[in-house]
């Protein structure tokens, strides 16, 4: 009875040592940024575009950067999402359950979401330079959604795994195609999940920075052509981060914060807005 | 008793891969009439009914031998349209599955996919066959409310008006009172007993009592053979095989 007392208290003692680990790393960062970039932080900062000296100026803002990591990230998990239902949906739906060719699919997957993001940076840049193009909004919004499309894919994958066989069922029964009862029935079950999934992979796909390096380029003017290069966030925290003036590595944190406050935010009116689609989940 | 026939088994076997779950089959199941499968658990019965609407299919492993005809047509034949003929059959199953969507949109889910668009003409369908379930009084003030939000015993019946709109001819149910209270249960049989002037219904049980509340006739299965069926009452009263009357006397179970 003790031995069993003993063993809850140590994988208890564990798990609290693990939480504590992640608050702290968690915090030391959130403190970092915030000690060291708080002070550079300005209206400026959010609602200017670099002035003096290219994009390592001391003054005016980053808004380029910010506006391009937004419509970077949204067209990427956009792009991804359209690819990734799909598939989902096949997998689960019309493929017959652990199918050879659905396990082989997951397997590809799982190996593509271990592939350092940098080269899916190269690959956009060789197919980039085989065709002969030029570092561009839209280049970067494919690349990053390749680079986030096996993340999305295995999410949404494990949300329709866990939907019980009873539902699709229901909807066979009452004469619905295999269409109908994947994109009208089954999706709505998995609403909550697809909605992690979504937001997992905008965090990552605009905290990205090897993937954009090659491909979306970097610049000093706001996004206008998704044929343009532009300014990313981690980009811009990478570059000013690799200067020695002070006064630019400042801004580099204050980059940094503004990426962050960026990410909750979205995570915050997404979570919200997710409550709206889940009051019909059956539990 | 003379009833004329509705669905009709012939030669059927279904195999779970190396699994023999039905034996050769051969019953008329009669047209608007109750009839009840009974038999032990695990003896087939579930399979069974899932054969008439072809929900066998989705099974891994499955292999089906032999014919049900619906109306004449063997649904296993190599031109059926496979909605088509589950159109023809609402499906209650033991525990009540809503759809993830309002108690509108669950009864307006199947004659949407069939066609209906007009709001109006919805409206009056859900109406209806809330009606014809015995819900609508329940729920008419919050039909935009989730389903998942009633009572087991309400999802039950909602479910029943979800398959009743899209205007079947034969109510399938795979044990349909088992995870519903007794007031619950008894609200389901009574349906039954409405319905069964216009629809052919076919129960799944496990409950004798229920099978002798309700069926017109019988049908009895024992891992997997079919080992006799008949008017209920002969049935029930003087069965001709040994097992059945060892079952009813519940010597076997």
């Amino acid at each position: 009875m003790d031995l069993r007392k003993t063993e809850e208290n140590i994988f208890k003692g564990l798990m609290i040592a693990s939480t504590l680990a992640i608050a702290l790393c968690t915090g030391l960062i959130l403190v970092t940024i915030f000690v060291k970039g708080f002070s550079a932080l300005s209206i400026d900062m959010i609602t200017q575009t670099p002035k003096g000296g290219f994009y390592l100026g001391k003054e005016g803002g980053i808004l380029n950067a910010i506006a391009g990591s937004l419509y970077l990230a949204s067209g990427a998990t956009f792009l991804s999402f359209c690819m990734s239902m799909p598939v989902v949906v096949y997998m689960n739906v019309y493929a017959k359950r652990n199918s050879g060719f659905v396990s082989l699919v997951r397997f590809f997957l799982d190996i593509m979401s271990g592939i350092p993001s940098i080269v899916y940076g190269a690959f956009g840049f060789s197919i980039m330079l085989l065709l002969g193009l030029r570092a561009s909004l839209l280049l970067g919004i494919i690349s990053v959604a390749i680079l986030i499309f096996p993340l999305m894919c295995r999410a949404i994958d494990e949300i329709f795994k866990m939907i019980p066989d009873e539902l699709g069922d229901v909807s066979y029964s009452l004469g619905a195609t295999k269409f109908e009862t994947g994109f009208k029935v089954l999706v709505r079950q998995a609403m909550p999940g697809i909605s992690t999934a979504i937001l997992l992979s905008f965090g990552r796909a605009i905290g990205d920075a090897a993937t954009v390096l090659f491909t979306a380029g970097f610049t000093d003017s706001l996004p206008g052509s998704l044929l343009r290069p532009i300014a990313t966030l981690p980009l811009a925290v990478f570059f000013q981060l690799g200067t020695p003036v002070a006064e630019v590595k400042e801004r580099a944190y204050a980059s940094a914060l503004i990426l962050t406050i960026i990410v909750l935010a979205i995570s915050i009116i997404a979570r919200f807005l997710c409550r709206k689609f889940t009051v019909h989940i059956i539990k | 008793m003379d009833l004329k026939s509705h669905i009709s088994v012939k030669n059927l076997n279904v195999y779970y891969g190396a699994e023999h779950a039905l034996k050769n089959i051969n019953i008329d199941i009669p047209d608007r009439r109750i009839t009840a499968i009974i038999g032990p658990s695990g003896c087939g019965k579930s399979t069974l009914l899932k054969s008439f609407n072809r929900l066998v299919d989705s099974i891994e492993g499955v292999k089906v031998t032999g014919e049900v005809s619906v109306d004449g047509e063997n649904i296993y034949g190599p031109d059926v349209e496979i909605t088509h003929i589950r159109k023809k059959m609402g499906l209650l199953s033991q525990r009540p599955f809503p759809l993830p969507m309002s108690i509108y949109d669950n009864v307006a889910y199947g004659p949407r996919i069939h066609g209906t668009k007009n709001r109006k003409v919805l409206d009056e369908t859900v109406e209806k066959y809330l009606k014809i379930a015995h819900l609508w009084d329940e729920v008419k003030n919050r039909l935009n409310k989730p389903a998942s939000k009633l009572s087991i015993g309400q999802q039950q019946r909602l479910c029943l008006a979800r398959g009743l709109a899209v205007e079947p001819e034969i109510i399938l149910g795979d044990e349909p009172t088992s995870a519903l209270d007794p007031k619950s249960s008894r609200a389901i049989e009574e349906r039954f007993m409405e319905l069964k002037n216009d629809y052919t219904i076919v129960i799944v049980t496990h409950i004798l009592r229920q099978a002798k509340r309700l069926a017109d006739y019988v049908v009895f299965l024992y891992l997997g053979e079919l080992i006799e069926h008949g008017p209920a009452r002969e049935i029930f009263e003087n069965p001709k095989e040994e097992m059945t009357k060892e079952y009813i006397k519940g010597i076997i179970s």
